[in-house]
């Protein structure tokens, strides 16, 4: 049975940058409809970290991570629930003299462009964190950093779409996507057929497909964190937690839990699906003891995986197509689109009824990877 | 010495106890791993020290097969690698990966029984989360494996054969049992009479327990709805309705239950395939022919896969090592295979009288009050859950575990899913099939955070 | 006042252990559960409401029985058999804001 639909927006993916683009672009006053192929906001949305960050980003991710870092706060204005949002600051730790050396000349890089990190040398970090292992040189802290949810936040901006009047369709895997006239026809394996003035792919690890459609073939891999949660403990942890160079990420829920992420899960046979490695939870596990030691007691009570679409300069596609005017791109947030999405749907609504955004993307340009288009096979 | 590797067979329950006797006796030497100290899971448990109380006054009339059991499975200690006190945390690949003493050993098997039991169905009521409230199979734990009454003035409350016997049980060890609720409407009753045709001994016997219960002052009432607990801090006493009025006892203990639901992470975690069962009403494994799942080299056996009951546990636990034997190429039974797979079928019709005897009280989720909560963990209560089907338009339940948190706590889901799938049905307007199941996962209990991997590589056979 | 009661090994060796600072005992044969709700009538309080518990499936099942010692270390209660010398800390009986 078809179902027949016409909009201005049709958007592939209901993710985080899918909903709240979504959001956006009612805003402005647009129609859409939103194509999600499972449950909105299950896949990377939903089954990242949890961290709200600006710190560690690659410089050029600054300008929008500082537009998104304004609407976490608001967070309940927008989209019903402020997400379990907290502010608690991002600490990130330095195991080395030489990790220490990168944090400082990161916090001078990013100084001019608005983000004040204060370095804290082994004593102060003592003296403010005792609660984490001695065994840290040192460590560089962004107050108004913190993490959110990314269960709740992904599933409220579907249900704010909807509400706002967005068309929000589950369980609608997209089969395809052509240009039509002036405009683009879409079609599901649910039986909708959708025309469109313009069509937004976001469909995260999903999106090399809709992009490889229209010419322009990304290396788009998938990556699978490996998250560890803790029963409900006491409270100790007051900050999000990350190192320098990686292998943990840490932070503490008001309710108690312990959400502890680092080394990478393992697909299944279907790549779209994946599990943590037992030698990676236990890995992680021994981690999180060793540099937090009143976690020791505790017990682990779940682990979690998803997929997440990764680009290999780690940093997204986000813009206008090289080859096809009306069509955008927001996908490959390599494991960090989490704090980044809600600014992301901004700006995609700004693009796709301006044809321009206030905020610098040039660097996420699908353009970069042009070459690799014309040897790819997807 | 063959090529394969070593079974492993994951609980020492009637059925694990008997796969495990059934592979030994073909040369197979199968790795036993089970949480509890020692073999017999619950129906057959173990105390921890002897006490002076005959194997009567803790199995009653299954004395002699749980004796039976323990004697036969201590009899094939050096034909079998036995792990009590480990947990099989995680299935992948063919590797299992087991807890024990703080370690983390990672066992590849060739070949897997998964004979992982059982616990006591429950639909959350009000006060059901006060101290002095234990379900039924808890509260004949109590007395059996620890020789401790739950209270001194218990009221017993539910569904199923179990209630009865466990009542009764009390009864004889001189605890003063003030009532039996049943909740069982009045026009199930009649399926006893099908029971009685097939299984004369066990009606007869549920009989028996009523008329003793009922002789020596227990206030027995049946087709009663609306239990409540009551008490502040502890059981204080419990009310109901019954026949349009409402009644009240007091009482220092209640044990509650609904029949039982099968342990089926594991299952879930090999991957099993599952499909909504509708006499256990809940997702189980498919077991095909011989107790086969559908992976290859992964058996089915006891209520792990589908409550059976013990006699069918030992039964379908020794049926499943003969497919395995079979499978693998060895000289199997086939004689003995078939007569128990008669005996199973036979069963099988009894367990679905039974069932339909004591039905499951499809009106819970209607009548359940919004204050009541569903997840004993994360304290979630009913209107909780209703509010959020709405604001999110759920109708899936991982999902609603993703956005509420029902079964995000300790327990896993294990307690609260059942009733959480019934109160999601009935709000998004599906049936309890349709509404799925909570994704197995592992750890599938809590594992302490420096559990450390053992030293070495994996584990193959012997 | 304790929640259970006892219907044998009544006479046997007796296990000393404190209970949230107080010197109590238990028996042999008890597993941790036993030995507290023989002497109380709660064995935690819960993270979120402080509403007390003191277990419900008594096997393993529904984590509603966890302890620690004052070692910190924690303990599901119906699973571990009491040992002599054990310090337990439930919380049950202050309510912790």
């Amino acid at each position: 049975m078809t179902t027949r639909l016409d909009a201005d927006v049709a958007i592939i993916g209901g993710g985080l940058v899918g909903t709240s683009t979504a959001l956006a672009l009612r805003r402005h006053g647009l129609s859409v409809v939103l194509l999600e192929q499972g449950f909105c906001g299950a896949q990377a949305s939903g089954v990242n970290y949890g961290g709200v960050r600006r710190q560690g980003r690659p410089v050029e991710q600054l300008p929008l991570s500082q537009r998104a870092h304004a609407m976490w706060p608001r967070l309940r204005d927008l989209i019903g629930t402020d997400g379990e949002f907290l502010d608690t600051g991002h600490l990130k730790l330095a195991r080395s003299d030489n990790d220490m050396a990168s944090l400082e000349e990161y916090a001078r890089r990013v100084e001019p462009l608005g983000l004040a990190l204060e370095l804290l040398g082994h004593n102060e970090l003592r003296e403010r964190f005792g609660w984490i292992g001695s065994d840290v040189v040192g460590a560089s802290f962004c107050p108004g950093d913190g993490h959110a949810n990314p269960r709740l936040v992904a599933a409220a901006f579907a249900a704010a779409a909807r509400r706002a009047g967005a068309q929000v369709f589950e369980n609608a895997p997209v089969t395809g996507v052509i240009r039509d006239g002036d405009g683009f026809a879409t079609e599901t394996a649910s039986g909708l057929k959708l025309r469109s003035r313009a069509v937004v792919n976001s469909a995260g690890a999903w999106a090399g497909t809709f992009a490889a459609m229209f010419g322009e073939a990304v290396p788009l891999e998938r990556i699978y964190p490996s998250i560890i949660v803790t029963e409900p403990m006491a409270p100790v942890m007051t900050v999000n937690i990350g190192i320098e160079g990686g292998g943990i990420y840490a932070r503490q829920v008001e309710r108690g839990n312990c959400v502890v992420g680092g080394e990478r899960a393992l697909p299944l046979a279907n790549a779209d699906f994946s599990r943590p490695s037992s030698e990676g939870v236990l890995a992680i596990m021994a981690r999180a003891g060793e540099l937090f030691p009143s976690l020791r007691n505790g017990h682990v009570i779940r682990f979690w995986s998803g997929t997440e679409g990764a680009m290999p300069d780690r940093n997204p596609v986000i813009g206008a197509s090289r080859t096809t005017p009306g069509l955008f791109h927001a996908f490959g947030f390599s494991g960090a689109g989490f704090q980044i999405a809600p600014g992301v749907g901004e700006v995609m609504a700004e693009l796709v009824t301006t044809g321009a955004t206030t905020t610098p993307i040039d660097a996420f340009s699908i353009v970069r990877f042009a070459e690799a288009a014309t040897t790819a096979t997807t | 010495m063959s090529a394969r590797g070593q079974p492993l067979i994951v609980g020492a329950g009637p059925a694990g106890v008997r796969a495990a006797e059934t592979l030994a006796k073909a040369g197979l030497k199968p790795r036993v791993v089970d949480e509890a100290p020692a073999c017999g899971g619950q129906i057959y448990r173990q105390r921890l020290v002897e006490d002076g109380r005959s194997a009567t006054s803790l199995y009653g009339s299954e004395a002699a097969k749980a004796t039976r059991l323990h004697r036969d499975f201590a009899a094939l200690a050096s034909k079998l690698d036995y792990w009590p006190n480990a947990l099989v945390w995680n299935l992948s690949d063919g590797v299992a990966d087991v807890a024990v003493n703080r370690e983390n050993r990672r066992l590849a098997y060739d070949g897997l029984i998964l004979a992982t039991g059982a616990m006591d169905r429950v639909l959350p009521l009000p006060g059901w989360t006060l101290p002095g409230v234990f379900t039924l199979g808890g509260a004949q734990i109590a007395l059996k494996a620890q020789a401790c009454a739950i209270g001194e003035k218990v009221v017993f409350a539910g569904s199923g054969p179990l209630l009865y016997l466990v009542a009764w049980q009390y009864l004889r060890a001189g605890v003063d049992v003030r009532a039996v609720l049943d909740a069982a409407p009045s026009a199930a009753r009649i399926n006893l009479l099908r029971a009685a045709l097939q299984a004369p001994d066990i009606v007869a016997r549920g009989l028996r327990f009523a008329a003793e219960l009922r002789l020596r002052g227990t206030t027995l009432r049946s087709a009663v709805s609306d239990i409540r607990i009551e008490g502040d801090t502890r059981v204080a006493g419990v009310s109901w309705e019954e026949r349009g009025r409402r009644c009240q006892l007091s009482c220092d203990a209640v044990g509650y239950g609904l029949g039982l639901r099968p342990e089926t992470q594991l299952a879930d975690l090999a991957g099993c395939e599952m499909r909504f069962d509708a006499r256990d009403r809940a997702f189980l494994p498919i077991r095909l022919w011989g107790g086969r799942s559908s992976v290859s080299g992964v058996y089915l056996a006891g209520d792990g896969a589908g409550i059976v009951g013990a006699d069918a546990a030992e039964l379908s636990g020794e049926r499943a090592a003969l497919a395995l034997i079979e499978d693998r190429g060895l000289v199997c039974d086939h004689v003995r295979a078939a007569a128990i797979d008669r005996r199973l079928s036979k069963i099988s019709r009894l367990r679905d009288a039974l069932e339909a005897a004591f039905p499951f009280p499809t009106a819970w989720a209607r009548e359940i009050g919004d204050q009541t909560l569903i997840c004993r963990c994360e304290e979630i209560d009913a209107g909780t859950m209703r509010r959020a089907i709405r604001d999110f338009d759920l109708s899936e339940l991982n999902r609603v575990k993703a956005i509420t948190r029902i079964g995000m706590g300790r327990c896993q889901g294990r307690v609260c899913a059942a009733a959480a799938a019934e109160l999601l049905a009935l709000e998004a307007g599906r049936g309890v099939d349709s509404v799925g199941r909570l994704r197995a996962q592992a750890p599938v209990k809590p594992l302490p955070l420096m559990l450390r991997a053992a030293q070495g590589k994996s584990e193959a056979a012997e | 006042m304790p929640l259970l009661h006892r219907i044998a090994r009544t006479d046997h060796p007796t296990i000393a252990f404190v209970l949230d600072g107080i010197p109590r005992e238990g028996r042999h044969g008890d597993t941790l559960l036993t030995a507290i709700l023989e002497a109380t009538d709660a064995l935690r309080r819960t993270e979120f409401s402080h509403a007390p518990r003191a277990g419900f499936c008594l096997m393993g099942a529904c984590q509603d029985c966890w302890v620690a010692l004052e070692t910190g270390e924690r303990l599901r209660a119906c699973s571990t058999p009491l040992a002599p010398g054990m310090r337990i800390v439930t919380g049950a009986r202050e309510v912790i804001r």
